[in-house]
């Protein structure tokens, strides 16, 4: 595998009974860049996500990270070897306050926490890292409210502190605009613009202006596999693609 | 199911308002030999309540629903009485092994329960407590219908005569406040903190790298020691080991402390276990009123009642209404729309 290539998947197959969700994918996500994987409803994006993180197991295929095969490796060690997902609808502890839900990753790095007779207290180690990283997302004001009495966008803003807290080598993001209103929309972009100066992103996105924007590559899926690659103009003129997305007739 | 309810404060100001609770309980509790009241009550209570609360510890604070517990408070109980009475060995020998058979069972039976959630997860808990039900009923060491009787309460550390009733009451209580210190502490530890974490969101704390099913088999572990040290300190004190403690309505009736006293709350199961030790003394009798005779048969159905009314008017428990009530009448920020 070439020393710049973080993530890299070879024939990549998932096989629902009767249906074939994601078949025969060979990704390969370059160091440092960001990476959309776009493509119709039902063309398997998540799944692949869900692949990829061993939420799903995958029928056939290998994937690799950073040098070395995950495939099969549990979903909580393969975030600990620095590939970090989101999830579509936003993940947060509801009843935990903002500065909680990003205390809860920052507490990882003291590795596992079995040790049920220290006191909570030692924790607070961590609170001033967690306000960086909060106010980083624009949620400083926010600290102390309970993750579930935020606003949508502001919940995804938290997501992406809480994500960021682990510092993964790559973060992979499904569908971080999903349902932003428009200033949203700018802020979270110029975040993932930020975040990925040091690292790798690989995002499933439907806003197609927000995926021309940021992404250095693009893999289109469509049924499971994938119809096209390259960069966004590349892509966009592609007449698969094309077809795909407006149906036939268009191309 | 209620949810557990959210009190969003500080840890420290969460920590003193628990000291206080904690001191105000424990002084209650040191005068009830002085203020008339039947100890033996008070010590079945407390030895409930510490067996609610490590229940609590796993539904409340865990999000696991074991319909099985009462294997872990019986077998500490049958081993403490076993050790007591056939090996003669002195009574805090007997309480430590007791509490470590529950532990070693929590471990075997956590393994395999852990793997299921929900629904499942209860079903596989009952099923297990009955194959050991049905074992204690048949197996000759726990004398099957009869129990183990007459257990020797012996002198603590060799020092203290424990058949005085006093002497016995106080052991009971320091167990009893060690036991609930020991569960205020665990739910307030860094693993405290990352099983509410895996509580609340578990594919989000998997995902954030925790092994959920290791944190969830440590919660489970930690809980049947509690329920083992509860039943095995509940066996010297009523000299008694017997299959009621095994039987899967104990597994219902601990349910029933702790949604009545409030789910996830620290005093709530201890609240849930008196009274509802207390409703059971207080009918065993029998209760009059005016020409009516309410007899003790009519136990199940008043608590049967109270248990309904909980889950449909006060979802979150005794305290759980209490805490939520005082939330609401504190002026606080409006929820961010």
């Amino acid at each position: 595998m070439p020393h710049d290539t973080i993530l890299e998947t070879r024939g990549l197959t998932k096989e629902f009974k009767g249906f074939v969700a994601v078949n025969d994918v060979n990704l390969s996500v370059r160091r440092g860049s960001i990476h959309a994987l776009i493509g119709p409803n039902g063309a398997g994006k998540t799944t692949c996500f869900n692949l990829l993180t061993h939420f799903l197991k995958p029928t056939r295929g290998q994937i690799f990270f950073d040098g070395a095969e995950i495939t099969g490796t549990p979903p909580a060690r393969i975030a600990r070897r620095g590939l970090v997902r989101s999830f579509q609808i936003s993940a947060v502890f509801p009843h935990l306050t903002a500065l909680h839900n990003v205390r809860i990753a920052l507490q990882r790095k003291r590795g596992h926490s079995f040790d049920f007779w220290r006191s909570e207290g030692v924790l607070a180690e961590f609170d001033g890292r967690a306000r960086e990283l909060l106010a980083d997302v624009g949620l400083a004001s926010f600290a102390d409210t309970p993750a579930g009495e935020l606003a949508y966008g502001r919940k995804r803003a938290l997501e992406i502190a809480t994500t960021l807290a682990l510092e993964p080598t790559m973060l992979l993001l499904d569908e971080p605009m999903a349902g932003m209103t428009h200033a949203d929309v700018e802020r979270i972009a110029a975040l993932i613009k930020r975040v990925a100066a040091d690292r790798t992103v690989l995002m499933v996105e439907h806003n197609l202006s927000v995926v021309a924007e940021l992404s250095d590559a693009i893999t289109v899926l469509a049924r499971g596999s994938v119809l096209a690659e390259g960069d966004y103009a590349t892509v966009s003129r592609h007449p698969a693609v094309v077809e795909a997305y407006l149906g036939a007739g268009h191309a | 199911m209620a949810t557990p309810t959210p009190v969003a404060m500080t840890a420290a100001a969460g920590a003193r308002r628990f000291a206080l609770g904690f001191v105000v309980l424990a002084g209650v509790l040191a005068l009830v030999p002085f203020a008339g009241i039947y100890p033996v009550f008070v010590m079945k209570a407390l030895c409930f309540a510490l067996f609610a609360c490590a229940f609590n510890l796993l539904l409340g604070y865990g999000g696991l629903l074991s319909f099985g517990h009462a294997m872990f408070l019986g077998t500490a109980g049958y081993v403490c009485a076993h050790a007591a009475k056939a090996w003669g060995w002195p009574p805090e020998a007997a309480i430590a092994v007791g509490t470590l058979s529950a532990m070693l069972l929590g471990a075997a039976v956590g393994v395999i329960a852990i793997r299921r959630q929900g629904i499942y997860f209860a079903m596989i808990t009952l099923a297990i407590a009955q194959m050991f039900y049905f074992f204690y009923l048949q197996t000759p060491f726990t004398h099957g219908e009869d129990g183990i009787q007459a257990v020797p309460r012996g002198r603590l550390f060799g020092l203290v005569d424990l058949t005085s009733t006093t002497a016995m009451y106080y052991t009971v209580l320091v167990i009893f406040l060690a036991g609930f210190a020991a569960i205020y502490r665990i739910v307030h530890s860094p693993f405290g903190a990352a099983l509410n974490a895996i509580r609340e969101n578990e594919p989000r704390a998997i995902s954030l790298g925790y092994d959920a099913d290791r944190y969830k088999l440590m919660a489970f572990v930690l809980s049947a020691t509690f329920a083992g040290l509860a039943g095995a300190t509940k066996a010297i004190v009523f000299e008694l080991a017997s299959l009621t403690d095994v039987h899967w309505t104990m597994s219902g009736e601990v349910v029933l402390m702790v949604l009545v006293g409030g789910m996830g709350t620290i005093f709530g199961p201890v609240v849930g276990a008196f009274v509802i030790v207390g409703i059971e003394s207080y009918l065993s009798a029998g209760l009059t009123l005016g020409s009516v005779v309410i007899g003790p048969e009519w136990v199940t159905v008043i608590t049967g009642v109270i248990f309904v009314a909980c889950v449909l008017a006060f979802r979150r428990g005794i305290v759980g209404e209490w805490l939520a009530w005082r939330q609401r009448r504190r002026p606080g920020t409006p929820p961010d729309t």
